[in-house]
């Protein structure tokens, strides 16, 4: 099949988003509609002493104001351990908790509505650093400490005869996806409420939503909305109990969208760390043993701090082979905002810290970094410092070995323009560096977390005689190509070109969420297994018809065949009799918890990879230039190949940003900077085209041998260019992101503390 | 207030604006072309981004009140079945993922290559400065934007 697994198809949705005829969440609208806005907290800690909504009914336009009193169900919600409030109904613990929902005839009579609300606030002292809130006073009345996790491998007491030890600090990152957060909820007319919304996990959604308005889950139907972006900024709801609390109680459908302030308010960011790192290794630079104390900044409310904590723990010690390993994380609640997934969910922090450590150690042993790394790399067999037993693909080596040989760029052209600085950099202060780094990153969920898809599937012939495929998932697309890939795997298991998609939504059982690099191996596993059986329900139905035994007969090209029996039927005639359908479920192979010791087979595969970072460094103005990036990833097989081009450009760019400019900033727990002005993302010159060579060792246990490819990027992009900073300066660099005075030689610069 | 405009060749009348309303606003919220988008109202993003009197402007940036001249977004520059050799190239070329930034990235991309027919790899990434985009990391949007440039150079 021309179109099939392999190919570079295109997006099936591409030509409705570049002409504008997509329709994201936020441009749903219905006649009668009305606007929601919510109140927030000004405070990143404070007890509500007294609320008064009633001047908010006296704004022209509001039709229902409601707060913590008007939860039907459960008043609080969260993916893992259900302890944020819908509404603050005592103590706010971030700078942004919302407070009061507003329904209104328009979006400025609802804020407007919101600003009228009267509350007083006795403010609180903020705890915004994790060492104090580990031993302070409980800011929760669940404790501190979402999750600690001690990792032994080996004996903790042996060390090697180098020794390196450094702390790090690593800042908060935001999502920043364009669309920002929206949904339409409507009544639907039988006590219940149908929802579409932009989101990674409709049907976890679901759930909390569910608990929230005292409702069966079968009562809250969900449709996708269009997703503009998500990167984990989509997996905790935000806006969701709200809105479907306004159209429940005015009975009218009720739209909601954030602006980009209320975005950075209103959802979880990538967690800040604190590591301290001790490695040591013999005299060949051979890892003799890793220890690391790590520090989760949680924020104000559970979210996934708890399965970051864990992604952190079981991958402090890099793919490394390394004897003894000893690691103390800790999941810590503060007042900051609530921290949860982002692409990479705890590998990437880590990876900057390991890696840095392994330039540390590269440097002690006077051995090339690239040759420390390859003594040490991981392969098939090998042992974790959980203990598992990596029964992957896990060509380590052969990612440093290619990356190894790409060309570097040429040195400065002389242009003024190709300085860091611009016009006004004195080109004798540029510097140029070089620096690598390895990481990789779990697919799908861990721990023995069951998260299975369901797929359906059916061929059919339709009104006008074509035979097409349409296929039901409750996958989120979310930008990733999911979609694209739907197409593909159809059109190679059944060999019919035209495939076509329901919406995603809760009328089928759950896809799980669309993260942890999982939907092309669970929810593409699902469509094959329906295709197999849409397949087999075929030949049956052929096989009987013509009196030939089924098993001489098999789908292929899109007829059914019996080379045997001379048997040709094409899908159309088969079709004839009716419509065939198959709904299958697919799981992933089963992992197991982490033992009080950190051991345990806890995740179902890896994706490894490996990013080489050059830059030019101004050593007066402390700017940089991003002259070259090259990156090797081991993506099991890629089935689309511009698809996975994309994710690797995308993820790569946003770990680009994290080491350079991507800092979402608090203040004793304010969010100081909710803009794009002052949080910035980079842009089409802060890139350079990224070379890229993909390595396809087919993943046994994965659909088509394909890993998940999303967060691999994101993992390693940003202690690579971490390390050719240090490089190019020569200075230890251990804050992510870096600011401009910490690169400016000789500036002397603390580290706020934030 | 009462506003005229001209959008994509249709011309509109529209009730009811407030006098302070910005382009985006108007587009979205009161005459429903959702095809623009927005996503930052500070003229940081570039997703609203649209032709007014053949210039490229931020509409979430533009006092709806003063808008005289017509007003081109992506939609009409090209459609899912007819679509622009620019909005054709993106999806060919990969340089879509979620979509959001996409209209306003087209309406710059075109805009551009009126200006610089044939651009370098560096002109077209400086000249879509003004577009952020979040799941590409633009290597796809360039290379749409050279291809389509090849594409018109090369026919005759």
């Amino acid at each position: 099949m021309s179109r099939g697994i392999g190919a570079s198809t295109q997006r099936p949705d591409g030509l409705a988003k570049a002409a504008g005829t997509f329709v994201f969440a936020g441009d749903l609208s219905e006649p009668d509609m009305l606007w929601g806005a919510v109140l927030r907290c000004p405070y990143p800690h404070a007890r509500l002493v007294a609320l008064d909504v009633s001047p908010a009914f006296a704004v022209p336009g509001v039709v229902s104001v409601l707060s913590s009193h008007d939860v039907p169900g459960r008043a609080t919600y969260g993916l893992d351990d259900p302890d944020q409030p819908v509404f603050t109904s005592d103590v706010a613990r971030f700078h942004g908790e919302p407070v009061v929902a507003v329904a209104a005839t328009s979006l400025t009579a609802a804020r407007e509505g919101c600003a009228a609300v009267t509350v007083v606030w006795e403010r609180l002292a903020p705890v915004v650093d994790t060492e104090e809130a580990l031993v302070g006073p409980p800011l929760h009345p669940d404790g501190n400490l979402y999750r600690r996790i001690h990792l032994q491998k080996g004996d903790p007491d042996v060390e090697g005869e180098i020794a390196v030890e450094q702390s790090y600090v690593i800042g908060t990152q935001d999502q920043a996806f364009l669309g920002t957060e929206a949904a339409l909820a409507m009544p639907d007319g039988k006590g219940g409420v149908l929802l579409r919304v932009a989101t990674q996990d409709l049907h976890a959604d679901r759930e909390q939503i569910a608990a929230c308005l005292a409702l069966e889950p079968e009562q809250v139907t969900i449709t996708l909305g269009g997703v503009g972006g998500a990167f984990g900024g989509r997996e905790d709801m935000s806006l969701q109990v709200h809105v479907c609390m306004l159209a429940l109680d005015t009975g009218r459908p009720v739209k909601m969208v954030y602006s980009r302030e209320e975005s950075f308010l209103g959802h979880v960011h990538r967690h800040a760390m604190r590591l301290h790192y001790r490695t040591t290794a013999d005299r060949d630079g051979r890892l003799v043993s890793q220890r690391a104390r790590i520090l989760l900044d949680g924020g104000a409310y559970a979210s996934t701090t708890g399965p970051v904590s864990a992604n952190a723990a079981t991958m402090a010690a890099g793919p490394y082979v390394i004897p003894n390993v000893t690691i103390d994380c800790y999941g810590v609640r503060t007042n900051n905002p609530p921290s949860g997934a982002m692409r990479g969910f705890g590998a990437v922090q880590v990876c900057a810290a390991y890696e840095a450590q392994m330039d540390l150690l590269a440097a002690a042993a006077g051995l090339d970094p690239l040759e420390v790394r390859r003594r040490n790399a991981l392969s098939t067999g090998e042992t974790l410092a959980t203990g598992q037993v990596v029964h992957s693909a896990a060509p380590v080596q052969l990612l440093i070995d290619t990356v190894a040989e790409m060309p570097l760029p040429p040195p400065w052209s002389g242009a003024v323009e190709d300085l860091p600085g611009g016009p006004a950099a004195d080109p004798a202060r540029v510097r140029r560096g070089v620096g690598h780094a390895l990481g990789f990153k779990n697919i799908a969920f861990s721990e023995g977390f069951d998260d299975p898809s369901t797929a359906l599937v059916r061929l059919e012939v339709d009104a006008s005689g074509r035979t097409q495929a349409l296929v039901h998932c409750a996958a989120a697309e979310v930008g990733q190509g999911f979609v694209t890939i739907v197409e593909q795997i159809v059109r190679t298991e059944l060999g019919v070109d035209e495939v076509s998609m329901l919406d995603a939504d809760t009328l089928i059982g759950p896809a799980g969420s669309t993260s942890a690099s999982r939907q092309t191996w669970v929810s593409g596993g699902a469509v094959q297994l329906a295709c197999a059986a849409v397949s087999q329900q075929l030949v049956q139905r052929v096989a009987t018809a013509s009196g030939v035994p089924a098993a001489s007969c098999l789908l292929r090209d899109g007829l059914v065949v019996s080379p045997e029996a001379r048997l040709r039927v094409t899908l159309a005639e088969a079709l004839a009799a009716g419509p065939v359908e198959a709904e299958r479920t697919f799981r992933h192979r089963k992992t197991s918890p982490l033992d009080a010791r950190g051991q345990g087979d806890a995740h179902v595969a890896w994706s490894f990879v490996i990013h080489r970072a050059v830059v030019d460094v101004d050593l007066d103005l402390g700017t940089v230039r991003l002259v070259q990036l090259a990156t090797v990833q081991d993506v099991g097989k890629a089935l689309n190949p511009l698809s996975v081009l994309g994710q690797l450009e995308g993820g790569t760019a946003q770990g680009v940003g994290f080491a350079l400019t991507e800092e979402l900033a608090l203040e004793g727990g304010f969010v100081i900077h909710p803009t794009f002005s002052e949080y910035l993302i980079p842009n089409a010159v802060d890139l350079p085209m990224l070379q890229v060579v993909l390595v396809e060792q087919p993943e046994p246990d994965a659909p088509f041998g394909a890993k998940g490819v999303g967060e691999a990027p994101t993992v390693s992009s940003p202690a690579a260019v971490m390390a050719a900073m240090r490089a190019a300066t020569g200075l230890p660099l251990t804050h992510m992101p870096v600011r401009a005075e910490h690169l400016a030689a000789g500036a002397d610069v603390p580290w706020a503390t934030r | 207030m009462t506003l005229r405009l001209t959008v994509d060749g249709v011309p509109y009348e529209v009730d009811d604006v407030p006098p302070s309303a910005n382009l985006a606003d108007v587009l979205r919220h009161h005459l429903g072309l959702t095809a623009t988008k927005d996503a930052c109202y500070e003229g940081r993003c570039g997703s609203c981004s649209v032709l007014l009197g053949g210039l490229l402007v931020t509409a979430c940036t533009v006092l709806a009140a003063d808008v005289t001249e017509p007003v081109v977004t992506t939609a009409g520059l090209g459609s899912v079945e007819h679509p622009s050799d620019v909005q054709g190239a993106f999806v060919e070329g990969g340089g879509v993922q979620c979509g959001f930034c996409i209209p306003g990235m087209i309406v710059a991309a075109t805009d551009l290559l009126e200006r610089i027919p044939d651009p370098t790899e560096d002109q077209v990434r400086r000249g879509l400065t003004g577009n952020l985009c979040r799941c590409t990391g633009y290597g796809r949007i360039v290379d749409a934007v050279l291809a389509a440039a090849r594409a018109r150079t090369a026919a005759p």
